[in-house]
């Protein structure tokens, strides 16, 4: 028997945003909007458990109305929803538990939505409401009308495996093999396999086939990154250098190496990077990307992007403590008729990636503290989505050596086949076939179920039951399995694994990337405890197989063998690839800039790059686990741009705490990759020393998001990109600890601007020292750090204002003597207030101080040489405004030296008050004839930048 | 004076029970983080704990309605035990998430086993959202315990989703109001006290987040055992929590009075 209830609350929000939404994809004639839970429902229920069932769980009585088959007819067109057979069905699973729990018959469960649409509504906009706002065809099907549900398949179990015939096979076979079974492996890496059967004398398992193309992913093994380069570099005065790069991760370490701080717990080696936090414990690192999933599916994307970088915390043994995103997309004012064919509109991307991001790390309890968002049309097919998580473990506790005879345990999610091709699919470029042909590499997150591997993990690290672990991510148990026991060789039986349906073949359990699996390497004499703690704690457990000491990867069915593969070959046999990269540098060109008006300073503020981010950034929680100390928005009404998060790890002892900020600036790559990485190495820094961070303790991550690698242009700019990185390193003593490249970033041939994302973690000596853009008082002295640039390229005026600049900031060579003088004087109490200067330059980041403290200001910003519009609003590297009282002016002065000159006051009215000097020079050429003028209220500022314009 | 046991039970899901034992620690009390699933084997009992808090977080992900699956399991697991804890004036206090338990299982505002008439739904801006609020321990509230902080000013976070009160009809308000079961009150400050007398929200969008009726921001029950609010007290215990602004209007005295009558 199968009965239908279906649940409305009249008053439901979501319908309201339904019908807000509809006039901005062009549907202006929806006027009303119902929407409704349906839950098909099969068992043998009598009424009176029907009752039950609707009145205890399904049913608010205060604000829901129920049917029980007999779904309302209001006139309106229908459109129901459902997810696809295989897409995890949360509300399903909890009430067919509820049921259990209330001791009613067992039931299955299939969930839906109704949407009951009314206006005078045509049939193309049903088809467009359905598609941009009630569903996505991903990962749910539709119709108009009432939907038959669909239960679970019960599909018999598949113990089948398919051997795959090599020998013999042309280049173009291969070529065409690879691309049929989604392995993105070349034309050489191919033959390298072809070869390694033929020598064995037999063919590949399907399984080891997908092993190969796993192990031997873009994602997994980083080829662009290890491989060998030969990079043409075209100066802006058309010198030519060619030069051989022998790997770019390697370089990338190489310097950590060189530099090795005492501070350094652990970097490259592990799912994160770990540095030193106090004499107790070390706060570990992560940034992941999850660009690819997020396209097509926004929401199930960034969700399980989130949970991904939270499992590289756990896989480090550390509790993860707070969040970072930083998101990238196309303009959220597209037209629709500029969008490409297969790609969802920049909006819809925003709002489930935002939505995604919020859910996980909301329902985590993890604290989501520091981010950016960027707009430009270079992503309009390829947002970016980087998602970072933070974790805290006792030092010395992260076991990481298995030893033979210890059991294979996987923690947490069980087994279906989503997310299989997800390492190979983000190895490739997309175009709008892609979703057809990939769609089940998308999938939706249950952190709750991670949750509870937070909590097991920690538990059982610190009654030390295991003695390796490592997240169970891309390319499923064939990645996280098959690295682990790269040492010791592995036995792994596949009939153990829990499905989450029947009928998956052993290759797609092996390979599945579904969600929410931690897998450690535990002594036979231990599992006893761990399956205590596991039941204790709702977390499933699985005895996979033992670490050997035979070197091989082996995986059986039962019986049935499914792979048999040295680690040699697996780990060490892959072809290493020779690449070709240019790049020319732009020559300089002529810039005119214009006369500098107020509305300027307006119309910067309101760019959706330097605009304030509440909109999203309220939707996730800043506060949980009570340790944030400098919170996104800052000052008296809690609306001004902080520049950093700090953070006291709950736990903890004494006034030290964390801090986390970031660098992004893709408009400076467009012109100069290598100015780009030091530029974002600058921006982390300067933002974190604005909150009170050491400059002297900094460890940075790497996150190069780049279009296909085997166009040159592309690896050229890469390359140069790296090189930023290695240069910068040196320059400000900050390590690398660990790092991420998503490649591919192409649609349709074209590719994203080359972006790089520098986070930074850093310590606040003392946390009652921390500060933050809107901490000043009337009265105090403004000083700014630092000299102006007269280059333009890739800033934010250049791009609003329309200037030809392409010349970009020189980087700074020497940059941490300012910046340990900065810190020094917040470390003394002496400064009040901190802001960087970066998109919009000196005027922007004096406009946010005071419109985020509600303290009028008034300001001579030094001419530097430049003409006004330049002094206000270029992006020089390496300054800072800071604000003091004039008490301390002599103890500033000389704690600052010659990086800091005092430039105005707090003079807490109403007027944001702005001179540049025209003459040219250095500054306080105080002859009112020769200042531009730029005058705002604090109202216009606030209005611009929130976004707010009624006041 | 011997630290009163303070059962903080945890559910799949459960977050903000670090920071809910940090504060019942701070005012003396003894706080002991308890896996449901070990109170429903009986490895541990509610009964030899002097005081419940519920904390916030997505109990079982919020599937099925916040804190709907942990309201169930109240009532089929532990309803004895809840009832022996309110009957002996063990106080039983809710956050966030365990308010919305509360009031879900029908224990807020009570009375047990009436058709529920009160519910916490979906903000009116249909979103999560997490800002400083500034609210007000009623004094007229008719619980006992709660009254050693009557009319303290508290400033704290709120951090939800489902948070809006709800209730059936206008006699639903005039009982809660008329009755004292009003534990905690929106004021029009936001996120810093700006008013020598405190003002009521008044509905206004965001000092009252989430559009509760009579901003209404907690409840009590008939008896004044059981309490719930919405906002987060135990994230601001310490001076140093505060975004901006003078120290002070922490939400300490709420979990002094808590302990203290668990003692």
């Amino acid at each position: 028997m199968v009965v239908r209830i279906d649940v409305t609350a009249p008053d439901d929000p979501a319908a309201r945003q339904i019908l807000d939404s509809a006039p901005l994809i062009g549907v202006d004639r929806l006027v009303g909007c119902t929407v409704t839970r349906v839950h098909h429902v099969r068992g043998e229920l009598s009424d009176s458990d029907l009752a039950r069932l609707c009145s205890e769980v399904l049913v608010d009585p205060v604000v829901d109305v129920h049917t029980i088959d007999a779904p309302t007819r209001s006139g309106g067109r229908v459109v129901e929803v459902a997810p696809m057979p295989g897409v995890t069905d949360g509300d399903a699973r909890e009430l067919e538990r509820a049921a259990s729990e209330l001791g009613l018959p067992t039931i299955e469960v299939a969930t839906a939505r109704r949407y009951e649409l009314h206006g005078e509504l045509t049939d193309d906009d049903i088809a467009r409401v359905t598609r941009r706002l009630l569903a996505n065809d991903t990962i749910e099907h539709c119709r108009e009308g009432e939907m038959a549900p669909e239960f679970a398949a019960a599909s018999a179990a598949d113990v089948r495996v398919e051997s795959i015939e090599l020998d013999g096979l042309s280049d173009d076979a291969l070529a065409q093999m690879s691309r049929e079974r989604v392995l993105s492996l070349d034309v050489t890496e191919m033959r390298a396999i072809q070869a390694h059967f033929v020598g064995e004398g037999r063919r590949p398992t399907d399984a080891e086939l997908e092993t190969l193309a796993q192990t031997w992913s873009e994602h997994c093994v980083h080829k662009t990154f290890r491989a060998q380069i030969e990079l043409t570099h075209t100066a802006a005065d058309g010198t030519v250098t060619v030069s051989n790069h022998d790997g770019l991760l390697p370089a990338l370490r190489e310097v950590t190496e060189e530099l090795d701080p005492w501070w350094l717990r652990s970097a490259f080696v592990d799912d994160a990077g770990i540095i030193a936090f106090d004499d107790t414990f070390d706060l570990a690192f992560k940034v992941e990307t999850h660009n690819h999933p997020s396209a097509l599916e926004p929401f199930g994307g960034a969700n399980t992007g989130v949970g991904g970088v939270v499992r590289d915390v756990i896989g480090v043994s550390a509790r993860p403590i707070a969040c970072t995103d930083v998101l990238c997309f196309g303009p959220p004012d597209l037209p629709d008729s500029e969008l490409p064919t297969g790609v969802l509109h920049p909006r819809r991307i925003r709002e489930g990636v935002v939505s995604g991001v919020a859910d996980y790390g909301n329902k985590l309890g993890l604290p989501t503290v520091n981010g950016a968002v960027l707009y430009d049309e270079g992503y309009t097919a390829n947002p970016l989505v980087y998602c970072g998580a933070l974790g805290l473990l006792p030092h010395g506790m992260h076991p990481t050596e298995a030893h033979v005879g210890d059991r294979i345990i996987s923690l947490g999610g069980r087994v279906g086949r989503d997310g299989i091709h997800g390492a190979t699919f983000s190895s490739a470029g997309m175009d709008a076939s892609t979703v057809d042909s990939v769609g089940s590499a998308v999938q939706i997150g249950d952190p709750i179920t991670e949750k509870g591997l937070i909590e097991v993990i920690e538990l059982a690290r610190d009654a030390t039951l295991y003695t390796a672990i490592t997240d169970c991510g891309a390319g499923g148990f064939s990645s996280s399995v098959g690295e682990m026991g790269e040492e010791l060789g592995v036995e792994v039986d596949l009939a153990s694994v829990p499905l989450k349906y029947p009928g998956l073949q052993p290759w797609e359990i092996w390979l599945s990337e579904a969600q929410e699996r931690i897998v450690i390497a535990v002594p036979p004499a231990n599992l006893p405890e761990l399956q205590t703690l596991c039941e204790a704690w709702d977390v499933e457990l699985t005895d996979l197989g033992t670490f050997t000491g035979s070197e091989r990867l082996v995986v059986r069915h039962g019986d049935t063998p499914v792979v048999d593969l040295p680690m040699s070959f697996l780990h060490d046999g892959l072809p290493r690839r020779e690449m070709t990269g240019a790049w020319a540098d732009p020559a300089p060109a002529q810039v005119t800039t214009p006369t500098v008006h107020p509305s300027m300073v307006l119309e910067l503020l309101g760019h959706p790059d330097v605009a304030s981010k509440e909109d999203i950034v309220r939707r996730y929680d800043h506060e949980v686990r009570g340790g944030t100390v400098v919170r996104p928005f800052v000052g008296p009404e809690a609306d001004g741009p902080a520049d950093a998060a700090v953070l006291k790890p709950l736990g903890t002892d004494g006034p030290l705490a964390a801090v986390l900020s970031n660098g992004i600036n893709p408009r400076i790559g467009r012109h100069d990759p290598w100015a780009m990485a030091l530029h974002a190495m600058d921006e982390a820094v300067r933002n974190l020393v604005a909150v009170g961070g050491d400059p002297d303790r900094v460890a940075v991550l790497d996150n190069f998001c780049w279009g296909d690698p085997t166009k040159s242009d592309r690896l050229g700019s890469l390359v140069r990109a790296v090189q930023g990185c290695t240069d910068g390193a040196r320059r400000y003593r900050m390590p690398f600890i660990s790092g991420k490249d998503s490649l591919f970033n192409e649609f349709d041939g074209e590719a994203i601007p080359g972006t790089l994302l520098i986070s930074a973690l850093g310590l606040v000596p003392d946390l009652g020292r921390a500060i933050n853009s809107a901490g000043m008082n009337p009265g105090d002295d403004i000083w700014i750090v630092g000299r102006g640039s007269a280059d333009l390229g890739g800033s934010l005026a250049s791009d609003v204002f329309n200037l030809e600049a392409c010349t970009v900031p020189k980087p700074l060579d020497d940059p941490l003597p300012r910046y340990q003088a900065i810190h020094a004087a917040i470390a003394a109490g002496l400064i009040t207030a901190a802001h960087d200067s970066s998109d919009g330059g000196v005027a922007v980041a004096v406009a946010e101080m005071a419109l985020g403290a509600r303290l009028g200001v008034a300001v001579v910003v030094p001419a530097d040489g430049l003409d006004p519009f330049t002094a206000l609003f270029n992006e020089a590297p390496g300054r800072l405004v800071l604000t003091g009282s004039p008490e301390n002016r002599d103890a500033i002065a000389t704690a600052l030296g010659d990086f800091g000159r005092r430039i105005g006051e707090v003079t807490g009215g109403e007027r944001i008050v702005m001179r540049a000097p025209t003459g040219g020079g250095t500054t306080g050429a105080l002859d009112p004839l020769d200042l531009a003028l730029i005058e705002l209220t604090i109202d216009e500022a606030v209005d611009a930048f929130t976004g707010r314009r009624a006041s | 004076m011997n630290a009163p046991p303070i059962l903080i039970p945890h559910a799949s899901g459960t977050n903000r029970d670090g920071e809910a034992a940090q504060a019942v620690r701070l005012s003396g009390g003894d706080p002991r983080i308890v896996h449901v699933n070990e109170l429903r084997a009986g490895s541990v009992r509610i009964g030899d704990h002097a005081a419940i808090l519920l904390p916030g977080g997505f109990s079982y992900g919020d599937a099925l309605g916040a804190g709907g699956r942990l309201a169930l399991e109240l009532r089929s697991w532990f309803a004895d035990e809840l009832t022996e804890a309110v009957s002996a004036e063990r106080p039983i206090l809710g956050i966030c998430n365990g308010f919305q338990v509360l009031v879900k299982s029908g224990l807020l505002p009570g009375p047990w086993g009436s058709a529920r008439s009160v519910t916490l739904t979906e903000n009116r801006a249909g979103r999560f959202e997490c800002r400083w609020v500034t609210l007000r321990v009623e004094p007229g509230c008719r619980s006992g315990w709660l009254g050693a902080a009557g009319g303290v000013t508290i400033r704290c976070p709120i951090a939800h989703g489902e948070g809006r009160i709800a209730v059936a009809d206008d006699s639903v308000t005039e009982r809660i109001e008329a009755g004292g079961l009003v534990a905690f009150r929106y004021l029009a400050d936001g996120p810093r006290p700006t008013s020598e007398i405190p003002v009521d929200a008044k509905g206004a969008y965001p000092a009252n987040p989430n559009g509760s009726v009579g901003d209404i921001a907690g409840l009590c029950d008939e008896s004044g055992t059981v309490v719930g609010l919405m906002p987060h007290p135990e994230d601001h215990v310490l001076d140093w929590q505060r975004p901006s602004g003078p120290a002070g209007n922490t939400g300490r005295p709420l979990f002094d009075a808590f302990v203290a009558a668990a003692r």
